[in-house]
């Protein structure tokens, strides 16, 4: 049977780890190869690096660290941030990433999905997705959550699957930081609808809401990152705790 | 120990090379007929599609010549699968090693989605699925270990299946037959388990 997957999410700055509060605030974590490594042998089943840096210098320190993270870690990783062609795509998949992971720029030309499906194989195309709940139901939201657009979160999920998504990674804006849970009833309506595994991401301050995040959201793999980082929940803990909870994990 | 993978349009391999350096070998990338000839091992990787990638191995003469490889060979994901008869995907004339079809999952539940993509277990001994014993491939893993798959065709279970993956139906998650060697799930991403099972090829 397959497993539920545990994703820590490492955001990095200058070739540093480090960590967004509700989307503002940052504070360092350490090294992004130790604690990726950390995190591999407490028993993630994949690490997802976002580059946090916009600057072109940025960018080549990121290729770069991208090529040691795949020179010495054993486990598949995706990894995010500034990808806006293809060729970037091209760039991060030669220095050894498994996945890349698109938002903004898929939400400005969907197209890209396509192209990175049809040059690549849709397996290494993850879409990412930040939305929020409004007056108008969920709606998506650009340049890390500062930009709100007209786009509906489950119509824009369903584009995505069909234009070619190998994934959706759904980060709720309303619960992100929070602690308080993922958004199981969204998540629910993520995967009814789509025929691509669905990534739970925003809102995990207990072990509880892991298991929720499948039970309730029937998520595929679930995401997170201070709680892991500060050390308020153990990846070895969390999944002991999952499977006597009856989920399927590694 | 000299290690060749073969080259061709196979997409990212990038990860296997990686995976060997870690166990101490640094792997030649060639499509060489003398270097593939003299290796000491030899791992046929595998990402892509698998009309492409079998017009390519022909019009490279790859095709005859993996298939008169004497040493142990290794086929990885697609190239477990173009070590098979014929694939479902674009209709497919493959190599022929292992005499079995390779078919596209055509799941009947929701949750079964494809391709299948993460960390499913394989059974290494199993009466009921008659592999009586665990192959040395596979030797020191436990009984179920988990290994990462990302795949939409599979190879049914026939005589050569060392391992038993269950995903939409029991299927051949691993092949043996003489010195040929073949893995559906990806050994170098699949942590400590697949690094043992590079280095148990490694000791064949």
């Amino acid at each position: 049977m397959l497993a539920k997957r545990i994703i820590p999410c490492l955001d990095i700055k200058d070739g540093q780890t480090v960590k967004g509060v509700n989307f503002v605030g940052l504070r360092s974590a350490g090294d992004p190869i130790e604690l990726g490594k950390a995190y591999s042998d407490q028993g993630a089943d994949e690490l997802v690096y976002l580059d946090i840096t916009a600057s072109h210098e940025g960018r080549k320190t990121f290729t770069e660290l991208v090529g040691r993270i795949a020179r010495e870690i054993n486990i598949p990783f995706t990894v995010g941030g500034g990808i806006n062609e293809l060729s970037d795509v091209d760039r991060l998949l030669n220095a050894g990433a498994d996945k890349v992971s698109i938002n903004s720029a898929a939400i400005r030309r969907p197209e890209l999905i396509d192209e990175i499906a049809r040059h690549f194989g849709s397996q290494v195309c993850v879409v990412a997705i930040d939305a929020k709940q409004t007056a108008q139901g969920w709606r998506c939201f650009l340049n890390g959550g500062r930009l709100e657009t007209e786009r509906d979160l489950f119509v824009w999920a369903k584009e995505a699957n069909d234009r070619g998504a190998g994934e959706i990674l759904f980060t709720s804006m309303d619960h992100d930081g929070v602690k308080e849970g993922f958004a199981n009833e969204a998540l629910a309506s993520l995967a009814s609808t789509l025929s691509i595994p669905v990534i739970a991401s925003g809102g995990a301050g207990r072990m509880e809401h892991f298991r929720d995040a499948f039970t309730e959201g029937h998520a595929d793999a679930a995401l997170a990152a201070s709680v892991f980082h500060f050390g308020e929940i153990s990846i070895k803990e969390l999944k002991e705790y999952l499977r006597k909870e009856g989920i399927c994990i590694r | 120990m000299k290690v060749a993978i073969v080259k061709y349009n196979a997409g990212n391999i990038c990860s296997v090379v990686n995976a060997l350096e870690r166990c101490g070998v640094t792997p030649i990338l060639t499509d060489d007929f003398e270097v593939l000839k003299c290796a000491d091992r030899v791992i046929f990787p595998g990402q892509g599609q698998a009309n492409t990638t079998m017009t390519y191995l022909r019009e490279h003469h790859l095709d005859q010549l993996i298939k008169d490889l004497r040493q142990p060979v290794l086929g990885i994901c697609i190239g477990m699968q173009l070590m098979c008869r014929h694939s479902e995907e674009a209709d497919t004339d493959c190599l022929g090693i292992f005499d079995v079809d390779v078919k596209r999952f055509q799941p009947t539940r929701r949750e079964d989605k494809v391709p299948q993509m993460g960390w499913n277990s394989i059974n290494v001994k199993s009466e009921e699925w008659s592999v009586k014993s665990v192959d040395p491939l596979l030797e020191g893993l436990g009984p179920l270990p988990f290994v990462y798959y990302v795949h939409s065709y599979y190879v049914p279970l026939c005589p050569y299946t060392i391992g038993v993956t269950d995903y939409v139906q029991p299927y051949s998650g691993a092949l043996h037959k003489d010195n040929f060697y073949a893995v559906q799930f990806h050994p170098e991403k699949s942590g400590p388990v697949g690094e043992r099972i590079i280095r148990n090829f490694l000791a064949l």
